[in-house]
């Protein structure tokens, strides 16, 4: 390996592994009062497949590749959509009892 | 252009961060998550105008048509669905976000593999990484939507009234399947050589992550499926990640990563509150007795008053605690809680809320659930600062909570949830305890605390008890 590019997948796989340390990093101490937000929109980012259903839609015709890509695209954007106005919903109710007090 | 179009993309890996670190602090947490819907945003147009410089014909059919659609239901649904039905709504879209996942790898095997008719292995055509990756997405991402399925149906308390289903030989079977998608993944990456055969184990392996995902998730008890929701989160940032393996994208590999990262915390943090280990919960059958469930729940010397007793003693009342549980959200009664609490501190009484970490169906449930009727951000105190002050309270008063006021946690070993930490509702001078019968909780078991000298139930809908003690108090 040495003095070689690093493969596409070992590329990956770093950067898979580093983004783990940094997600238990960035949500280690989290009040109980936002658990069920904090869920909600780790939920909606869990959508972002919808960019590699993208990538399998790609084409207009009606071949079985396409079909499923479209499919996931509408699954993964009910996800996103869905997710993330979820959230503000539950979030936009701490906001207002704040401005109250 | 190029360049530009991966600068967006990592722009939208670090907002990403940025806003899931916002959405863990009370004050910014709103901003957070606009932060990370920007982060999306940022993510589908840059893959969009990435995938147009490659791809010179194409085609936003299915895109659009997919986009349109989701949105539109995503929409409806979110602004629909009622406070009280939020963990259903966080389980069902979780679901969808791992059946996409494991659609968008196999969309991308018909695409890659079938369609150009190539001859070989998966593994041969697509490389060794993208095979494995492939099949894990399929198995990640299928098991997170069946299990999301039935962490829904039995959080709505459909399926069974969300009792643990134990079938014989689960641990068998489970492993068995297992082991079978192994060798059927396998198979499908490595051995298959034919295209007839691959399609055909892929599908098994589809099938397979099904059937698993359904008996994983039935032998665990409703009680428990925060956990288990917040665990399918996980998975489903896994099979994201794994489908970003499979198509070579780093923003959707990180995405899935922070996603499965966080929701491994949430679950760890879920697991401390109970007092048990990840493995205990996942094992399931919790709440399950061997003596029968009738055996052991029957009562002696309960009392039980009315609304008007109730409202008699709380007019002397100088310190009430609410003890908030899934009750509450179930009867919709988080507005007349307030109410009464508000008529209490107009006559002089100290009032606050006790907030067990795993009340209700979700952590954070009754928070979101009480901040909707405006009840003040301070009133809500978390469970180590109350307990200590339960012994000074002359009145508590339970609506809709069970097992979280048990002492019984404290006292018998050979209790299910036996060191499990509980709210100290006992020590105060008198506990009213507002439920529709003595039906025992999510854990399965008797509660003491309803024989205790202490305590009196008030039975009826949590509602239109309330508003009975309400009526009552006004016309002292």
């Amino acid at each position: 390996m040495e003095g070689q590019m690093m493969g596409p997948f070992l590329v990956g796989l770093y950067v898979f592994v580093l983004a783990i340390f940094v997600g238990f990093e960035v949500i280690t101490k989290v009040p109980p009062t936002l658990h069920t937000p904090l869920m909600s929109g780790a939920n909606a980012i869990s959508g972002i497949t919808v960019i590699g259903a993208f990538t399998a839609a790609t084409s207009g015709d009606a071949s079985m590749a396409s079909v499923l890509g479209g499919l996931a695209v509408g699954f993964a954007t009910i996800n996103v959509v869905g997710g993330f106005l979820v959230t503000d919903r539950m979030l936009r109710m701490f906001g207002k009892k704040r401005k109250a007090s | 252009m190029n360049t530009i179009v991966n600068i967006v993309l990592l722009l939208s890996a670090v907002l990403f961060i940025f806003g899931l670190k916002q959405l863990s602090k009370v004050k910014t947490a709103r901003r957070g998550n606009t932060i990370a819907a920007v982060a999306m945003l940022l993510a589908m147009v840059g893959t969009l105008l990435e995938l147009q410089l490659k791809i010179p014909g194409m085609n936003y059919t299915w895109i659009v048509g997919g986009l349109v659609i989701g949105a539109v239901i995503g929409a409806v649904f979110a602004i629909r669905v009622a406070m009280t039905s939020m963990p259903e709504m966080v389980a069902l879209f979780n679901g969808f976000g791992g059946l996409a996942s494991a659609i968008v790898a196999l969309s991308i095997f018909w695409k890659r593999v079938v369609e150009p008719e190539t001859a070989g292995t998966v593994a041969a055509v697509l490389g060794t990484p993208p095979a494995v990756t492939l099949g894990l997405s399929i198995l990640v991402g299928g098991i997170t939507f069946t299990g999301s399925i039935v962490a829904l149906l039995k959080l709505q308390g459909t399926l069974k009234k969300g009792a643990p289903i134990l079938l014989p030989g689960r641990h068998l079977l489970n492993i068995l399947l297992g082991i079978s998608a192994i060798g059927v993944g396998g198979w499908f990456g490595f051995g298959a050589t034919e295209l007839s055969v691959s399609i055909t184990s892929i599908i098994g392996l589809t099938a397979i992550s099904l059937v698993l995902g359904v008996l994983l998730v039935i032998p665990i008890g409703g009680a428990d499926m925060p956990v288990v929701v917040s665990l399918l989160n996980s998975y489903s940032g896994i099979a994201a990640s794994m489908a970003g393996f499979v198509i070579n994208d780093p923003l959707l590999i990180i995405a899935g990563a922070l996603v499965g990262a966080a929701g491994l915390i949430l679950t760890q943090i879920m697991c401390v509150a109970m007092n048990r280990s990840l493995a205990n919960v996942l094992v399931g059958g919790f709440g399950v007795q061997e003596s029968g469930p009738q055996g052991s729940s029957e009562y002696s010397g309960v009392t039980s008053c009315g609304p008007e007793e109730a409202a008699m003693l709380l007019e002397s009342a100088q310190s009430v605690i609410f003890v908030p549980g899934y009750g509450l959200a179930v009867a919709q009664a988080q507005h007349t809680v307030r109410e009464l609490a508000s008529l209490l501190e107009a006559n002089g009484a100290k009032v606050t809320y006790a907030i067990h970490p795993v009340a209700g169906r979700m952590p954070g449930h009754m928070n979101v659930l009480l901040a909707e009727a405006d009840v003040p951000y301070e009133q809500l105190v978390e469970m180590d600062v109350i307990n200590p002050e339960f012994k000074n309270t002359d009145v508590s008063i339970v609506v809709g909570a069970n097992d979280v006021v048990n002492p019984v946690a404290h006292k018998d070993p050979a209790s299910p949830i036996y060191g499990m930490p509980i709210l100290n509702v006992h020590h105060s001078r008198s506990v009213f305890i507002i439920k529709r019968s003595l039906s025992p909780g999510y854990a399965g078991i008797k509660n003491e605390l309803f024989e205790y000298d202490n305590a009196m139930m008030v039975f009826g809908d949590a509602k239109k008890v309330l508003q009975g003690m309400i009526n009552e108090f006004k016309e002292l």
